[in-house]
């Protein structure tokens, strides 16, 4: 199993292949078609992130002591920042998922979405998977 | 003579890079762009004479105060108040709105019905639900067509002897609809109706005339029509503003203070408590000055011309809808391509540093009308040329390309 660090790195060495912004974006919308989609039955103001322009739902289990999460969006980009970020996150131990840190959205070449403007609900996605963490770290506690 | 290239000078803004590429702005409904010779209007008041004003009796004082009266006179003039007292400089139009919706919280009484249109930014929404809430008086909305205006025959059935105020924009903020507001005054008034027309939106495209429409209170934002912003107008009829409770307490809004008693200060004093944007209402006139030097006959002209070119090329990108297609518009469009969602195209134009508003534009209810997340929104000033529409639709064909 790889590590938080080990698949950060290896989407940053992805990402640096590419030599503008418009083949970073393709990439990332190309990462949406392969995310592990949400059931619909979740799709539920319950499982919606708030702060976002676009809709996002992020559901979250546990599996032997790993949180598996699955998504969807209404927005293609945004499908692919949450795809990243799953990709990053899912089949990972709460606990190692609550003490990452996601600089590497930044080398990626998209810091612009970190910017905590109410358009684009990057940061309350990392801070949903992070509760996800937290409320299962608490039950395995 | 009107020359984009010249006028796009006072601009310095307009020069920059956004994304490595050159800034095209069109997000003009938004906020617009400020010129130097009101950039340096601001900077002059804090190098040369700034000083609270009203109070003081030395120089400074007097100097910052008659630069201040003077801005109010030419916002009266612009809009050709009768009085410069029925001006109050307040901190935007939705403070404008708020200061009204409160005071007539106290004039209000159950049964009583508001009129609002469907048209409208949630700023001119809330504020009177909340005022619905605390009396009991009833919102009615009036309803919008398929094409973006408003249904006046509904409208006519709507107003009544119990409407004691109808609330309309002069121009539609998502869609660039310009209202008949005229019409709506009259037939407000006719029923004893008080209208309040949200100028916002009409500001920078159209001189607004409050005596010849006769309308009970215009309110509008500075930063709509290049000023800065958290500075703008409430405009009221003096009758009306002295029946008018007073807003908020505080300072220059008091005529004597006693434990006892407080007796407030006439107009417009008593809707500005504390000290107020001194600069921005100073500034808020300079940006008057400045667009009535060149002309709003000649911006409604030259906006027009955009509108028409950048509606003839949108329209043939395959897929794209435009919402409002009301024949009186502002040079506002509106749209979406297929079922791309608003926010994947406005950040594909971000990064070609092209400035789009997408999203809801803080006017929800017309986009359940709709039954869309949102829209993209391209609004035009007079200092966007063609060169930049054209980059526009090449920018969405792109996107388009991509998001497919």
């Amino acid at each position: 199993m790889k590590t938080i660090e080990a698949i950060q790195e290896e989407i940053v060495e992805e990402f640096s292949l590419f030599e503008d912004w418009m083949q970073r974006y393709e990439h990332m919308i190309d990462l949406g078609k392969s995310l592990p989609l949400i059931k619909e039955e979740f799709k539920t103001d319950n499982y919606i992130i708030k702060g976002c322009q676009s809709k996002v739902w992020v559901h979250a289990a546990l599996e032997d002591n790993k949180l598996n999460f699955t998504a969807d969006s209404d927005a293609i980009i945004t499908k692919g920042i949450i795809a990243i970020l799953i990709r990053v996150f899912s089949a990972q131990h709460p606990k190692d998922i609550l003490s990452a840190n996601t600089d590497f959205i930044d080398q990626i070449g998209l810091k612009e979405h970190l910017s905590p403007t109410r358009a684009n609900g990057l940061v309350s996605m990392i801070k949903q998977i992070k509760m996800y963490a937290v409320a299962f770290q608490t039950q395995l506690n | 003579m009107f020359d984009v290239n010249l006028l796009r000078k006072d601009f310095p803004i307009l020069s920059r890079e956004v994304n490595g590429q050159p800034l095209v702005y069109l997000d003009n409904a938004a906020t617009s762009q400020t010129p130097k010779q009101v950039v340096e209007v601001i900077s002059d008041y804090y190098y040369r004479y700034n000083a609270n004003i009203h109070r003081g009796v030395h120089k400074l004082s007097q100097e910052a105060t008659d630069a201040y009266e003077k801005a109010r006179a030419t916002i009266q003039k612009h809009f050709n108040a009768e009085h410069p007292y029925e001006i109050i400089l307040t901190a935007g139009t939705t403070e404008s709105i708020n200061c009204v919706a409160s005071g007539y919280a106290s004039l209000l009484k159950k049964g009583d019905e508001l009129l609002i249109s469907a048209l409208e930014h949630h700023s001119n929404i809330v504020p009177w639900q909340m005022l619905c809430e605390k009396t009991g008086a009833q919102l009615k909305v009036i309803p919008m067509t398929l094409q973006g205006t408003l249904d006046m025959e509904a409208f006519d059935t709507l107003l009544n002897y119990k409407t004691q105020l109808v609330f309309v924009n002069h121009v539609s903020n998502a869609l660039g609809t310009i209202n008949h507001i005229q019409e709506i005054i009259e037939k407000s008034h006719a029923k004893g109706a008080k209208v309040l027309i949200d100028g916002a939106q009409a500001s920078p495209h159209i001189k607004a005339d409050v005596q010849a429409l006769d309308v009970d209170y215009y309110v509008t934002s500075a930063h709509k029509l290049c000023g800065p912003t958290g500075v703008g107008m409430l405009y009221g009829k003096s009758e009306l503003l002295n029946l008018l409770p007073a807003y908020q307490g505080g300072g220059e809004m008091i005529a004597t203070v006693s434990f006892e008693k407080t007796t407030y200060a006439g107009l417009p004093h008593k809707f500005e408590a504390g000290t107020p944007n001194i600069a921005g209402g100073i500034a808020f006139g300079a940006a008057l000055d400045y667009m009535n030097e060149i002309g709003f006959e000649v911006i409604a002209k030259y906006e027009a011309e955009l509108l028409a070119y950048a509606t003839t090329a949108l329209e043939k990108i395959e897929g794209l809808k435009i919402y409002g297609e009301a024949l009186e518009k502002t040079a506002v469009i509106s749209f979406n391509v297929g079922s791309i969602h608003p926010y994947d195209i406005g950040s594909i134009l971000d990064q070609m540093g092209i400035a789009v508003r997408t999203g809801h534009h803080c006017a929800q209810p017309i986009m359940d009308f709709y039954k869309i997340p949102g829209t993209v929104r391209a609004s035009f000033s007079f200092y966007n040329t063609f060169e930049e529409i054209d980059l526009l639709e090449k920018g969405i064909r792109r996107a388009v390309a991509m998001l497919q």
